[in-house]
C-alpha cells in the first residue's frame, strides 16, 4: 500500500499540491484524474520520487519516504514498475533489448534467461514477432505494451502509469486498460494511473482520487462518481457531449 | 552569475558522472558501443581533413621558401611540426566537438525529453553514469587513436603532393620529418587530445543532460555544447601549452 499523508509541493512560489492526503490499496486500480495542470502529474512524480516534496509524507507499506537511505532508495526503485505516456522506451535499443533492460542491470540471470523472462512479458502483453523491431517501427499501442511489459519484468510491487492511453484509439485504449487491470491483479501489485479519460475511470477505476487545482477534491470508485453532486466533479466527468447525453 | 551557476551544476553532474557503474559488464559493453560511436564514425571526416591539411602545409612550406639558404627539408619539418603540435591534437578535436559535441548533447537532451532518462532513474540507475560516463571514457581512449592516425595522414598527404608537384624530394621531405624529432611533443599532443575529449564529451553531455522542454531546447542545447566545448578548447590549448612547453 502506497500512503500520501499531508503533502504540499512548490515550484518556486507557485504551489502545485496542497495538503494531498490519502491511500492507495495493493490489487486494486487507483485512478488519479483531474484536469490538464491540476498536479496529478507532479503528485505521482512526488511519490515515486523524481521530485522531493517541501511538506508531508510519503509511506511505501508504512515505510516513510523521507527515512529511507541511499540504498534503500535505489531498492524500493527496482520494485517500481512505470509506464510513462509517450513509453519512455530506449530508442538504440529492440523491442527485446529494451523489455531485458531492468533484468540486465540488476540480476545475475544470464542471457539466454533474461531473453526468456523478457519473452515471456511480452507474451503476457501480447506482443508476438516484434522482438527484433526498434522503437520507431512499432505503433503507440505497441510502444505501450512494450513499455507494460518492461515494467512488469522485474515482478514489481508498484506500478505507475501516466496517462497510459493518451493518443490512442478507444479500442486500444480499453485494452491498455484491461491489461494493466488484469496485470494488478495477477501480480497483486499496488497501481496507480493518471488519467484524464473517463472511459478508463469507468472501465477499472476501484478506487478513483479527483485532483483539482492541487487539492484532493473528491475520493471514490467508478460507481460513485456518476452520482456526484460535487460541481467541480461533476464538470470535469460530463465535459463532453456525450457523457450528458449518457447522463440524460 | 548565470556561467557560475552553470559551473556549478557542471561540477555537481560530473560528481554523479564518476561513481562506481551499477554493472561493470554492461558498463564495459556501452564503452566500446560508444567507441564505435563516436570514434570510429569520425575517422572518414579526420582522415579526409589531415591528409588535405598536409598537403596545404606542405604546399604553402614550399612556395613561402624562397631564400636558397632555407634547406629543402624545411618542407617535411614544418609539415610534421605543425601538424603534431597543432593541427592534429587541436583542429581535430575542434572538428570533433563539432560533430561529437553535438550528437551527445542532442542524443541526451532528447532522452530527457521523452522521459528515458526518468525511465533509468525509476528503474534506481544512476542515470548520468549510466549515458555520460561511457562516452568519455570511449572518447578519452579513442580520441588519441584517431589523432595519431591524423598525424600520419597529414604527414602522408604532404609527401603526396611533394611527389605529384616534385616540390622537394622524397628524400629531402623525410629528412625533414626525423630531424630533430622528439617523441615528448608526440606525448604533449596526446596529452592535450585526452583533455580535449573529456571536455568535449562532458560539456555537451552537461547541456543535454539539463534540457528541459520540446525540440527547439535541444536545438539549442546542442548549439551552446558546441560553443563551449570550442572554447574549452582553445582556453584549455593555451593552459596545457603553458604547463607542458613553456
Amino acid at each position: 500500500m502506497i500512503e500520501v499523508r499531508n503533502v504540499s509541493k512548490w515550484f518556486r512560489e507557485t504551489q502545485v499540491l496542497i495538503n494531498v492526503s490519502t491511500a492507495f490499496e495493493k490489487g486494486k486500480n487507483n485512478l488519479i484524474i483531474g484536469r490538464s495542470g491540476s498536479g496529478k502529474t507532479v503528485l505521482m512524480k512526488s511519490i515515486v520520487g523524481l521530485f522531493d516534496v517541501e511538506q508531508g509524507e510519503i509511506l511505501f507499506d508504512n515505510v516513510p519516504l523521507s527515512s529511507m537511505d541511499f540504498n534503500m532508495r535505489k531498492t524500493l526503485r527496482q520494485e517500481i514498475g512505470m509506464l510513462f505516456q509517450g513509453g519512455a522506451l530506449f530508442d538504440s535499443m529492440t523491442v527485446e533489448e529494451n523489455v531485458m533492460f531492468p533484468s540486465s542491470m540488476f540480476t545475475d540471470m544470464t542471457d539466454s534467461e533474461q531473453r526468456d523472462r523478457a519473452n515471456f512479458c511480452l507474451k503476457r502483453v501480447n506482443l508476438i514477432n516484434t522482438n527484433k523491431l526498434f522503437p520507431s517501427e512499432i505503433s503507440g499501442g505497441m510502444k505501450k505494451r512494450v513499455a507494460i511489459a518492461r515494467a512488469i519484468v522485474m515482478n514489481p510491487k508498484y506500478l505507475f502509469c501516466d496517462e497510459p492511453n493518451s493518443g490512442l484509439d478507444p479500442l486500444t485504449s480499453n485494452l491498455i486498460d484491461n491489461l494493466i487491470s488484469e496485470i494488478t491483479q495477477e501480480y497483486n501489485m499496488t497501481t496507480i494511473i493518471n488519467t484524464h479519460d473517463m472511459n478508463s475511470v469507468l472501465e477499472i477505476g476501484d478506487k478513483v482520487a479527483f485532483i483539482f487545482e492541487g487539492k484532493l477534491w473528491w475520493e471514490g470508485d467508478k460507481n460513485t462518481i456518476l452520482k456526484t453532486d460535487n460541481k467541480e466533479l461533476y464538470d470535469f466527468v460530463y465535459a463532453t457531449e456525450l457523457t450528458k447525453l449518457l447522463r440524460k | 552569475m548565470k556561467p557560475l551557476t552553470e559551473v556549478g551544476e557542471y561540477v555537481l553532474l560530473m560528481r554523479r558522472v564518476f561513481l562506481k557503474p551499477d554493472k561493470p559488464k554492461v558498463f564495459n559493453r556501452q564503452v566500446l558501443i560508444e567507441m564505435d560511436n563516436l570514434g570510429l564514425d569520425s575517422l572518414p571526416i579526420v582522415a579526409i581533413i589531415s591528409v588535405f591539411v598536409g598537403v596545404v602545409i606542405a604546399m604553402q612550406t614550399a612556395f613561402n621558401i624562397d631564400s636558397p639558404l632555407m634547406p629543402s627539408y624545411s618542407v617535411g619539418f614544418t609539415t610534421r611540426q605543425s601538424l603534431i603540435l597543432e593541427f592534429s591534437p587541436t583542429i581535430v578535436s575542434l572538428l570533433l566537438a563539432g560533430k561529437i559535441g553535438s550528437r551527445i548533447s542532442s542524443e541526451i537532451g532528447t532522452m530527457r525529453i521523452s522521459d528515458q532518462i526518468d525511465a533509468l532513474e525509476i528503474m534506481g540507475i544512476n542515470s548520468a553514469n549510466f549515458l555520460i560516463l561511457p562516452k568519455i571514457i570511449a572518447t578519452m581512449i579513442i580520441n588519441p587513436i584517431l589523432v595519431i592516425i591524423s598525424m600520419f595522414l597529414g604527414i602522408f598527404g604532404g609527401w603526396v603532393i611533394c611527389v605529384i608537384k616534385n616540390l622537394v624530394t622524397t628524400t629531402h621531405y623525410i629528412e625533414g620529418i626525423v630531424l630533430d624529432f622528439e617523441l615528448y611533443s608526440v606525448f604533449y599532443s596526446l596529452v592535450k587530445t585526452i583533455v580535449f575529449a573529456f571536455l568535449i564529451t562532458s560539456v555537451s553531455a552537461y547541456y543535454g543532460y539539463k534540457v528541459s522542454g520540446g525540440a527547439l531546447e535541444v536545438g539549442r542545447a546542442s548549439t551552446k555544447a558546441v560553443v563551449s566545448s570550442s572554447i574549452m578548447i582553445i582556453l584549455f590549448n593555451v593552459i596545457i601549452t603553458l604547463l607542458l612547453l613553456g
